[in-house]
């Protein structure tokens, strides 16, 4: 319980008949960058909305910071920091009053409210524009401003709902820098994304399908998998010379040929149960 | 419950109303604008009824009768104004279909003799019946105005005949209290002003909750430690505010622009101003809350508010009144015990000892809608 900050064991969540998380579970350690990759509407957000303790789960269980999703929610709320989809400021406010509801909101004391409110302006390169309001910000600035009202309150664990949609590509590496400055400190991202070069900067890896976790590892770990896996089940085509040397790294797969190989082989399981089905 | 994240939402939601100041600036003209609408042209008093007269008599008696028609009044304007003077049936019934008179007044030909023989002398009074409340007032004034007449003939004749003078056996001396002179404006602007509060009230509040949702902003808020209590504290405070601003300019446009005597304690008046503001804005938010979108929300309240407010409050329409259902009923809305306070301490003067059970069910509404609002407010997604 101390290494893991998250614990997430058969985890569901069904809305009606649809099954937007079937059975997931995995850990996360401590100070670890964990990617949750995923098509749209794969179940990303759900998870991470059920881990946050603003979803109920469905089924399974789950503890965050050793809080458990389903009866303590509101002790998760106090050591996390959350940070949706949309960058959920409030544009009518300035970039100063954003920030000084949510120090309320976390109750900071006065000295740390000001370091903070100062570290957050820092970081996001809003020094020029504390009094903007939000609304007139660009897409870069808005994310870092949200993500600086998400954890004004240093919470341990912090977790990201596609954090870098509708980025241009400059802010989105700043951010990465960003989460690995955090981390560097400890703390524990969790991150969902579908772009594959983010995946590539994450510690660990869940691949989620269709509600399903379909891989889960260190990227370089799913890449050797992949290739070996392949090289088994092309024996014959594959030459000698070939079979006898270890997949070297430049000629590992992408990790878009993992997801899309997995993917793939997710679906021909699941197409003799569909006939069946029909 | 703490008052740190309490003062936090309340800051922002100033800054909201603040920086959309049009919404502002509607909520205090709102009130103001209402009031000067229905304050002067929701009045329920008849006066000056038009009518056309066909005089086949043309005497000095005939005369006389409608000239009491012309000139009668109480206290203030007169009952009748006569519009013209006809001579044919079809010109009555014409007066009346283009509505330039509500009644037709036809004195018959042998109308002199019969009263100077001492028979009785029917006269025709013709009605517009198409508005029946005004037209029963009106047929009332006409019964008076020519009973008095028949009244002075008679005492007339008895005089002439050297009998001694009429001892009329009956006589009602009506002492109307309150509202003296029987103004319906004041007994309309006490109760409008209630109506008025629970309008702008559900209107200011049953955006908010929904607009953090439609927003996404909700979604950041549930994620916090906020607690659903402070939530609902820090957006009624502004409000609560604003709608005591709202109240404040009533008061003062009843007193300066309608002059409607406010004869009890104004302490009591805003007391219970704002334990009803509290309920209604509390409904606004719990209307918020349960539909999560602005446009279904805004409808709702208006809805629930206007209509039950203009109709069950008993503010026009007696409650005494309407079908025993229908009375249950109102039993539900607010604005019923508000209106019988606010009548009760303009026009009666009356205080606590007499209003405790209206209070009470203020005290009561305020605190089972927000303790509703507290339920429904759930810190999580669906």
């Amino acid at each position: 319980m101390n290494q893991n900050a998250v614990v997430v064991t058969n985890l569901e969540k069904r809305f009606g008949r649809f099954v937007a998380v079937n059975r997931v579970s995995f850990e996360v350690a401590r100070g670890e960058v964990f990617g949750f990759l995923g098509p749209n509407g794969a179940g990303k957000s759900t998870t991470i909305r059920m881990l946050c303790g603003i979803l109920a789960p469905s089924g399974g269980r789950g503890t965050v910071a050793g809080f458990d999703v389903r009866t303590q929610p509101e002790q998760i709320k106090a050591n996390i920091g959350y940070m949706s989809q949309k960058f959920s400021l409030y544009q009518d406010l300035t970039v100063e009053e954003n920030i000084d509801f949510f120090s309320g909101i976390y109750r900071l004391p006065r000295e740390k409210k000001r370091e903070r409110k100062d570290w957050v302006i820092e970081m996001a390169g809003l020094s020029g524009h504390r009094h903007s309001l939000a609304a007139v910000l660009s897409g870069g600035w808005k994310q870092r401003l949200a993500l600086g009202c998400a954890i004004l309150h240093e919470p341990p664990i912090i977790f990201l709902d596609e954090p870098t949609s509708g980025v241009d590509p400059i802010s989105r590496r700043q951010f990465w820098d960003l989460i690995y400055d955090l981390s560097g400190r400890g703390v524990t991202v969790f991150v969902t994304t579908h772009y594959m070069d983010e995946a590539e900067y994450c510690n660990r890896l869940g691949l989620i399908y269709r509600g399903e976790l379909i891989a889960l590892g260190t990227p370089h770990e799913l890449k050797v998998e992949l290739a070996t896996t392949t090289e088994a089940a092309g024996n014959a085509v594959v030459s000698d010379a070939a079979r006898q040397s270890p997949p070297t790294p430049s000629a590992l797969p992408t990790l878009e040929d993992v997801f899309v190989a997995r993917i793939e082989a997710h679906d021909r399981m699941e197409q003799p149960e569909a006939e069946v089905q029909r | 419950m703490n008052l740190r994240r309490v003062s936090a939402v309340a800051r922002k939601e100033v800054l909201h109303v603040v920086r959309d100041y049009r919404s502002l600036l509607m909520a205090l003209a709102t009130p103001a604008f209402l009031l000067t609408l229905f304050g002067y042209a929701l009045t329920l008093d008849v006066d000056d009824v038009p009518m056309v007269v066909w005089d086949q008599s043309q005497t000095a008696r005939s005369r006389e009768l409608i000239s009491r028609f012309a000139s009668s009044h109480g206290n203030g304007p007169r009952y009748f104004s006569i519009r013209g003077y006809v001579s044919r049936y079809a010109d009555v019934e014409k007066a009346i279909d283009r509505r330039e008179a509500m009644m037709g007044l036809v004195v018959p030909r042998d109308f002199a003799q019969r009263i100077d023989a001492g028979r009785d002398a029917p006269v025709q009074l013709i009605v517009d019946g198409s508005d029946s409340n005004t037209a029963t007032i009106a047929i009332g004034y006409a019964d008076v105005v020519t009973q008095i007449y028949a009244l002075d003939l008679t005492i007339e004749q008895n005089q002439r005949r050297g009998m001694p003078p009429l001892a009329i056996p009956l006589d009602v001396r009506p002492r109307v209290w309150f509202n003296e002179d029987l103004e319906s404006r004041n007994f309309i602007i006490p109760g409008l002003i209630a109506v008025i509060m629970m309008v702008i009230a559900a209107m200011l509040t049953s955006l908010t909750i929904a607009r953090e949702w439609e927003r996404g902003t909700m979604e950041q808020l549930i994620s916090t430690p906020v607690k659903p209590g402070e939530l609902i504290l820090g957006k009624l405070v502004p409000y609560f505010a604003i709608g005591m601003c709202d109240v404040l300019i009533a008061v003062l446009m009843s007193e300066f622009v309608f002059h409607v005597p406010l004869r009890g304690n104004v302490a009591l008046l805003f007391g219970m101003s704002a334990i009803f503001l509290t309920g209604a804005l509390a409904m606004g938010l719990l209307v918020s809350i349960v539909t999560k979108s602005q446009l279904l929300s805004s409808q709702v309240a208006v809805l629930t508010t206007f209509l039950p407010g203009f109709l069950l409050s008993g503010f026009i329409f007696t409650i005494a009144n309407m079908p025993q259902a229908i009375r249950m009923v109102t039993y539900l809305i607010s604005a019923r015990y508000f209106v019988t306070i606010l009548k009760g301490i303009y026009l009666k003067g009356v205080g606590l000892e007499i209003l405790a059970t209206e209070a009470l069910f203020l005290i009561f509404y305020a605190a089972v809608m927000v303790v509703l609002a507290r339920v429904k407010l759930k810190k999580k997604l669906t």
